[in-house]
């Protein structure tokens, strides 16, 4: 039901007015970005700048570059593993009633409400008897376990929505696990999975702590690229402003190209809870 | 038959003295990691000695691990969870003093280097009060790579003509001159987050207590609830009338800003500011900016130090002690701390290749009386130092100096300061 | 009906997903605990070998109870009120977007980008962006000005202005109340659904609390030995601003898919009986969003819990009226080497967000199994 007259054109000025609220500080980013470091100043934050230097994009860039590929190596994967591993246990924790799968279901759901400060020192230094600490496997690893309760989460609510008597009907017609997983479910998977990887790759894009604590330099991904822009004594703010509209972009350019289908999956799936 | 036998002598002994002259530099080959929270600006310097390092051992390559950010706490956290790993840095930067030894001498992580201080002659260029900050009595702990001075209060000369006040020598000057530039808009000294607070505060205790009874606030003979430290909250909370309001939302260069702008008249901070001033603001020392002790410390030169040590079990332990021999050498100091703006540890280094700031700065080096930094690591551990934080911030809340004395007792006594 | 062998096959897919989280989350969990419950060498913290003795719980009694640690009872009284504003103005805000964007003529595509893509930001960059304009001398005191307005003046996250002050030795005394008013919530739940006996029972709880808090008894008991004030620190203004500013396009876009799933028959039909747009819109949609609002808050509830990277990054590590549990278990352990208290610490941020995610954990499987 679309207003009419009056009501279409408030709406639209009050979306208006809303959408340059929350721009403001895309605005600010940018301007200071822009700017040479002298100029950098709180009473002229939001001047534009006399000049812009776009010197700040590649000094951060270059800052970066090394720390790019690592960041893609491991969201990527470690996505697409939690994904494939939290649509099996979805598939799992709601087709097949093993005992004590009530039990299960919280326990793995728990696993996503740790916080992770307080469980960091255990895991390093099982990382460290394991010989994964340093490197990308490792954090792989650990991105992989600590998302598989919010995939699996994710999964099993859309999952459930599949009627049971479709699965009887194809074990009838002789498919087993992987056959009816294969035939029956992935083909409805779309949604869910498009959801999972985005939300997925979105925290693992942007994760700090892990990031720093137990991945050497040669395997850190760029969020700790960033944050060493913004450290040391002097910081010339053009340099981490400019990091931070880099190192967004990816994520930035999933949800504005993915957006839609990311309200799609939640409709599917996420209104069960 | 004999000749030969001897020939093989000679030729074993040649062999072996061959062997051990090279040996000194054979073994210098492989790894080195360092650890440090250095970046942005002040990369540069870490970078000289760097490569300085790798021209001297051309079969050693640098590891340079550096963490930022979060005010060095991401730096302690990767450190720290290291160690805890048994998994050691060969070497890692750390502020000199109990920074280091409160925490990892005492948890027996460090190795001696009485020795190297003996072999290199450093006992007898480096100041005796210095000397004794570095050190426990079962040792010497780090070496110093560079000293910056705290207590340095900061002005733009031709403001204060133009405001028609002068320096002011002693707190009370200050306090005097203080409601006149508030009178003209001007906020008379700025200050910014928590840190640079006790920063301040330091500068305010040094100049209230003097060297003598600072230096017994941290062996235990001065109590934290004693009048004069109370005296100290007192005129604390007076000077924090003429401070800007929103303090804890700058950051320290924020508030330098605030005094090259002409916003504010005074601001102390440590001497990295004029490095900042200099290179980043551009402007001239003496012209640009000017400086001064800090009111009622004349004399004293309170420092502090990023030093390195040697950790106990680190993999590359000759190539480790070969980087400190070159970060105690005068040409290695003098090599890094124009670069970083601060100076050289030693009383022999070579002047010429300082700006003016750090030319007088290294003059009191060598004649003032030398006390350490509370906010920079020196004179307590971090245990202290951690929950002085919150001390101060509830100070600066309530501005009860009664409570912040008592606060402070406390968590000396907490920490172990003295004992 | 599900073979034998499928069933095994089942049971080994999932294996390897219990035994990680098991490691990975109950493991370190349990580590944790026990860590909590020594004084880990004392001074010696860093040792590799360190002096270990078992304290029980005294840890515990000093953080609620020991005078040094004011900072951490202010710390979960900013994460009550923080988790409490932020979560309701989340959902507010997001609701509303979504409503506005439900009825937009054009655009759709291109505000729903606007409003969502502050979710992909890592909290480090939302924070350091806002810190600068919240400062209270430039960013947006400033916006103001332009308009020909004078500049706003409120110190933000400079802010020490606290409101709502309670003392904090009679806690015991709050909770009692809280419990009483939530247990009203319920009872008016159950008396709105008929259910009497479940209203009988909580009915006699709640009078009791009532009766308790009125008297004052608990005020007699004493967590402190004197009195220590904290309340709402207005400098939280400026965090629960930029977390909104975050995490609003997350319920906008559940509640958008919520009410684009609204048979349009539903609404007709109440049209039809002569309802008015806002009619419609309180009676047929508000209600039937009621499971998106719960998991929401959910999400939302347990991200406030935990909040670290984005105060860390706005307000620094020492300001004390932004500081939450999170960043002084950080401080604590890795910058005063206290693990055994940094671990208490953990442990308490566990049970607290577990009070939030089991009731809600146990409902909903409970639900699913009818």
């Amino acid at each position: 039901m679309k207003p009419k007259g009056v009501s279409k054109i408030l709406v639209q000025v009050l979306a208006v007015l809303l959408a340059i609220a929350y721009l403001i500080p895309v605005y600010m980013t940018v301007v200071t970005s822009l700017k040479a470091p002298e100029e950098i100043n709180l009473m002229t934050a939001w001047e534009l700048p006399s000049k812009p230097n776009w010197e700040s994009y590649s000094t951060a860039f270059k800052q970066f570059a090394p720390y790019l590929k690592n960041s893609f190596i491991l969201a990527i994967s470690a996505t697409l593993i939690s994904a494939v591993m939290g649509s099996l246990n979805g598939y799992v924790l709601c087709k097949y009633p093993i005992p004590g799968t009530n039990i299960i279901m919280p326990l793995i759901v728990f696993g996503m409400f740790i916080p992770y400060q307080s469980i960091l020192v255990p895991l390093f230094q099982f990382m460290q008897k394991t010989k994964l600490y340093g490197g990308l496997p490792g954090l792989i690893l650990v991105h992989v376990v600590y998302g598989l309760p919010i995939t699996t989460l994710l999964f099993r609510s859309f999952y459930e929505e599949i009627p049971d008597e479709l699965l009887g009907a194809a074990s009838i017609d002789g498919a087993d696990f992987f056959g009816i997983f294969r035939y029956l479910i992935m083909p409805l998977s779309g949604p869910p999975f498009l959801v999972v990887c985005i939300w997925q790759f979105t925290q693992i894009w942007n994760e700090f702590l892990f990031a720093v604590t137990l991945a050497r330099p040669d395997a850190q991904p760029i969020t700790v690229a960033l944050a060493n822009l913004a450290g040391g004594q002097a910081v010339s703010w053009n340099l981490p402003m400019a990091g931070s509209i880099l190192a967004a972009l990816p994520t930035v350019l999933i949800y504005v190209l993915l957006g839609r289908y990311f309200v799609r999956g939640l409709l599917a799936g996420a209104l069960k809870g | 038959m004999r000749t030969s036998r001897w020939f093989k002598l000679a030729a074993m002994c040649a062999a072996i003295v061959l062997m051990f002259s090279s040996a000194a530099d054979a073994a210098v080959r492989g790894k080195l990691e360092i650890f440090s929270w250095w970046a942005g600006d002040e990369g540069p310097a870490l970078e000289a000695l760097i490569s300085k390092y790798e021209k001297m051992y051309p079969g050693a390559t640098v590891i340079n691990s550096t963490v930022t950010g979060g005010s060095g706490v991401n730096a302690k956290a990767v450190l720290k969870t290291r160690m805890l790993g048994g998994d050691p840095p060969d070497t890692f930067q750390v502020h000199a003093g109990q920074e280091l030894i409160g925490t990892w001498v005492v948890a027996n992580r460090m190795e001696d280097l009485t020795w190297l201080y003996e072999q290199e002659g450093w006992n007898k260029v480096f100041p005796a009060d210095l000397l004794n900050l570095l050190s426990t009595d079962k040792g010497i702990w780090s070496v110093p790579v560079n000293i910056h001075r705290s207590n340095v209060l900061y002005f733009v000369p031709g403001n204060l003509a133009k405001w028609g006040v002068g320096v002011p020598n002693t707190w009370d000057e200050f306090l005097e001159i203080a409601p006149k530039l508030k009178a003209k808009g001007v906020i008379p000294l700025s200050v910014g987050e928590n840190w640079t607070a006790t920063h301040l505060w330091e500068s305010v205790a040094l100049s209230v207590l003097g060297p003598v009874k600072w230096e017994q606030l941290w062996n235990g003979k001065l109590s934290w609830r004693s009048p004069e430290v109370i005296r100290v909250w007192e005129l604390f909370g007076e000077i924090l009338k003429y401070t800007n309001t929103d303090a804890p939302s700058l950051s320290w260069q924020q508030a330098t800003d605030m005094v090259v702008k002409g916003e504010a008249a005074f601001n102390i901070m440590g001497d990295w500011a004029s490095g900042y001033m200099t290179t980043t603001l551009k402007l001239k020392p003496g012209t640009g900016f000017g400086w001064a002790a800090s009111p009622g410390t004349k004399g004293i030169f309170m420092m502090l130090s990023d030093s390195f040590g040697l950790p106990v079990g680190c993999k590359n332990k000759e190539n480790a002690i070969a980087w400190l021999k070159m970060l105690g050498s005068r040409d290695g100091q003098d090599t890094f701390n124009p670069l970083k703006g601060s100076i050289s540890a030693r009383t022999d280094s070579d002047l010429t290749k300082y700006d003016a700031y750090l030319q007088s700065a290294a003059r009191d080096w060598r004649t003032n009386k030398i006390v350490g930094s509370l906010a920079h690591g020196v004179v307590a551990n971090e245990r202290f130092m951690n929950d002085f934080a919150t001390v101060m911030d509830i100070f600066l809340s309530t501005k009860n100096a009664q409570a912040a004395a008592n606060a402070a007792q406390a968590v000396a006594i907490q920490a172990g300061i003295g004992k | 009906m599900q073979s034998r062998r499928d069933q095994l096959t089942a049971a080994l897919i999932i294996l390897p997903s219990i035994v990680l989280l098991a490691v990975f989350v109950y493991g370190f969990i349990a580590q944790t605990v026990r860590v909590s419950m020594t004084d880990w060498g004392q001074e010696a913290a860093m040792s590799l070998d360190p002096e270990i003795h078992h304290v029980g719980l005294a840890n515990y009694r000093e953080l609620f109870g020991g005078f040094l640690n004011m900072r951490f009872r202010q710390d979960i009284t900013n994460m009550f009120f923080f988790t409490l504003l932020f979560v309701s103005l989340s959902l507010l805000v997001g609701l509303l977007l979504a409503t506005l964007i439900d009825q937009l003529i054009w655009g759709e595509a291109f505000f729903r980008t606007v409003f969502l893509y502050p979710m992909s930001l890592s909290l480090v960059v939302t924070g350091t962006i806002w810190r600068w304009l919240l400062q209270p001398r430039g960013g947006i005191n400033v916006l103001p000005t332009l308009i020909g307005l004078p500049a706003g003046d409120f110190l933000w996250l400079s802010s020490r202005e606290q409101i709502l002050i309670f003392d904090w030795s009679h806690i015991f005394h709050y909770i009692c109340i809280a419990a009483a008013v939530v247990l009203a919530v319920f009872a008016y739940g159950h008396w709105r659904r008929g259910e009497r006996k479940e209203l009988r029972a909580k009915s006699i709880i709640c009078a009791v609390l009532i009766g308790i808090s009125a008297s004052g008894i608990l005020t007699r008991v004493k967590l402190l030995d004197y009195p220590e004030a904290h309340g709402f620190n207005r400098a939280l203004w400026g965090v629960i601003v930029a977390a909104v500013w975050q995490m609003s396009g997350y319920t906008m876009a559940l509640y958008l898919a919520g009410l684009r799933t609204i048979p349009d028959e539903l609404r007709e039909a109440a049209r039809v009986d002569g309802a008015s747009k806002f009619q419609i819109y309180r009676h047929v949609d508000l209600p039937l969003l009621k499971p998106i609002t719960v998991s929401a808050i959910v999400i939302l509830g347990h991200i406030a819990l935990k909040i670290f990277d984005l105060i860390f990054s706005m307000a620094g590590p020492d300001h004390v009226p932004t500081s939450v549990p999170a960043i002084t278990m950080f401080l604590k352990t890795f910058r005063g080497n206290e693990l055994a208290v940094g671990s208490a610490i953990g442990v308490i941020l566990l049970i607290l967000v577990s009070l939030l995610i089991i009731p809600y954990l146990v409902n909903s499987f409970k639900t699913g199994k009818e």
